[in-house]
């Protein structure tokens, strides 16, 4: 039989030309994502090693405990306080609404609802933190003051599309036949989501609450206009303004003494250590939860 | 009179009337509290959107669509137009994508066909932990580390090389400075690159392997089965990809306010202080006066929201497309 595709040879050997040339260029490709990996791997190091470098001899009790100064010598302890009010406070409202967003999602919504509310999420998280900052500017700040409150509802908006997509994710992932045995038992529809379905996801729902933690510690423009102007001392009502890390750096980094830029390094260490710290661990728990409802399929 | 023995003998196994009541309650409740979540998800959206409008409206009724191409920011005559700094954000944002697409495209590779297997999730993780370094660090190490080098040694070479040549060299000048456009490209790499190659990498794990596996029969090599299989087929999820780091790209405010000199102006060279929208608001928003300087950096927001919006409705579909052809085909 004369197969017509053998007179016209496949695209693929049509450009093969010489086989040492085409080895030569497979060579130079596989160099170059080498080298584009390693490049980016590096950054990361040169980053990390830049901040611990020139932080770590900034960094002691002192620092961690002392209030932040506007002149001289100062810590940050003030600050780290601030964060973790803000941090706790977005995470409390963002975690359990995100949560009951993925439960719609992923248990109720009809597949054009689904649709529709993750492109609301999508856009959410598209949307420029600092331009957050303005819409909480303008909703809590404006008229008002500078409040703690207002910087965590503000860090609360970047991290909820964050947690609704993640939890999303991972109560999809529960095996419906789990939740069949629920529902053949004769639980109801709630108690087997919330006994059942929520439960065998709940580590994997951590993972994404903790990464959207990680990413709020760090966020500096969603705080630039609700909780900046903040005195150099212990302030832990969020009713007012609430001294943080970020904002701290930035206003370091900004300054022209080389003082400050040291007690920016320094803050900047502990903050990116507590970033990675929870990363990694949140990335650690993903990876055994996966495993175990891998097994579990 | 049996029927109902029979009921009665049967309810207590299934839970009682009680329990029925509740469980039909209690799927109600969840499903409604469920539901109001995911409407005020749409609310804050819908909100964000109507309050920066609102405190935009007197720059818009006042400039008009003019403000988009008007280069004046003067707040002592109350004349403002975003033009210096739309274009500055186009440069840094499309320098930036012109250099992480390359990039993003090798790791990606890199990661799905190239890599020992063993290591791909730890340099995976790596790689993505860059997109987790806070942004007013990645801005500190921009002023201290990054700027006296590229100031130093980077913008001399780069000149160097490229200056000489007609119109492309006008991007390469001589003004060296250790703030400028260029750093904040280099920085917003950095901040792009993590988030178009993860993105990139999803889009290349949904190639049919029966595909791969075909180009790899008939004697390709590696590099022919990525560009004949591999990129072809993922080419829509990669502008996709691309697409929403320039979204990335063009929002980033802080760590481009640290770096990129916050001086408006419309030049070529590239080693010039610059400012864009994103960085003319964290930097001035707080101290604004005037009622109408506010409002112009709401117009700024606006133009921001609306660009991040196109950015993702464009890309979601881009990615989306992929994606449902790669469910579709039951991979």
């Amino acid at each position: 039989m004369a197969d017509p595709q053998s007179a016209s040879p496949h695209p693929l050997l049509e450009t093969s030309g010489n086989l040492r040339r085409r080895r030569a260029v497979n060579r130079a490709v596989e160099l170059s994502a080498w080298v584009a990996a390693l490049l980016a791997v590096a950054i990361l190091a040169l980053v990390i090693a830049s901040v611990t470098v020139k932080g770590i001899s900034s960094i002691s009790l002192d620092f961690l405990t002392a209030n932040t100064a506007d002149f001289g010598p100062g810590g940050i302890g003030n600050a780290i306080i601030g964060t973790g009010i803000l941090v706790g406070l977005a995470t409390l409202m963002a975690v359990p609404f995100g949560i009951l967003v993925a439960i719609y999602t992923s248990e109720f919504a009809g597949r054009r609802n689904q649709s529709v509310i993750r492109y609301t999420l999508d856009v959410l998280n598209g949307v420029p933190t600092i331009v957050t900052g303005i819409f909480i500017f303008g909703l809590l700040v404006a008229g008002h003051q500078q409040s703690g409150f207002a910087g965590s509802v503000a860090l609360a908006i970047v991290m909820l599309p964050l947690v609704a997509r993640s939890c999303h994710e991972v109560l999809t992932l529960v095996p419906g036949s789990v939740k069949e045995a629920g529902l053949a038992l004769g639980a109801s529809r709630w108690r087997t989501t919330l006994s059942i379905t929520v439960p065998t996801a709940l580590s994997g729902m951590i993972t994404g609450a903790l990464l959207a933690v990680a990413r709020a510690a760090g966020e500096t423009a969603p705080l630039l206009f609700t909780t900046s102007i903040f005195a150099n001392f212990v302030e832990t009502d969020p009713s007012g303004a609430l001294p943080n890390i970020p904002v701290q750096i930035f206003k370091f980094s900004e300054s022209p003494e080389p003082a400050k830029h040291a007690q920016a390094w320094a803050a900047a260490l502990v903050l990116i250590a507590f970033v990675l710290v929870i990363s990694v661990a949140a990335r650690i728990l993903s990876a055994r939860m996966r495993r175990r409802l891998g097994a579990a399929r | 009179m049996t029927t109902e023995s029979a009921t009665a003998s049967l309810t207590p196994v299934l839970g009682g009337k009680q329990r029925g009541l509740l469980d039909r309650f209690g799927d109600r409740a969840l499903y409604l509290i469920t539901l109001a979540a995911a409407i005020g998800s749409v609310v804050i959206v819908g909100g964000l959107a109507y309050k920066i409008i609102d405190e935009a409206s007197s720059a818009i009724s006042t400039f008009g669509l003019g403000f988009l191409t008007t280069s004046n920011f003067d707040p002592v005559h109350d004349q403002f137009g975003a033009a210096d700094f739309i274009f500055g954000t186009a440069v840094s944002s499309f320098g930036a994508l012109l250099l992480a697409t390359p990039l993003s495209i090798a790791i990606a590779l890199f990661l799905t066909e190239l890599a020992p297997r063993r290591s791909r999730t730890p340099i995976g993780t790596l790689v993505e932990l860059l997109a987790g370094i806070p942004s007013v660090i990645l801005g500190l190490w921009g002023i201290i580390v990054l700027g006296p080098v590229l100031n130093d040694h980077v913008e001399p070479a780069l000149h160097a090389v490229f200056g000489w040549i007609p119109i492309v060299g006008n991007l390469f000048g001589t003004d060296y400075s250790l703030v400028g456009m260029f750093p904040a490209i280099v920085i917003l790499t950095i901040m792009t690159v993590p988030i178009v190659s993860s993105l990139t990498r999803e889009i290349f794990a949904t190639v049919p392997p029966t595909a791969k596996e075909g180009a790899l029969a008939l004697g390709g090599t590696r590099w022919e089965m990525i560009k004949t299989v591999v990129l072809p087929y993922s080419r829509p999820g990669i502008v996709g990809a691309v697409i929403l780091g320039l979204g990335r790209a063009v929002g980033e405010a802080i760590a481009v306010t640290q770096v990129i000199g916050n001086t408006p102006g419309i030049h070529a060279n590239l080693f010039l202080p610059s400012n864009t929208l994103a960085s003319q608001i964290a930097n001035t928003y707080q101290g604004a006066t005037s009622a109408l300087t506010i409002s112009s950096l709401a117009y700024f927001a606006v133009i921001l929201f609306v660009l991040s919006l196109i950015f993702n409705t464009v890309a979601r579909l881009l990615v989306r497309s992929v994606q449902a052809r790669a469910g579709a085909s039951g991979y």
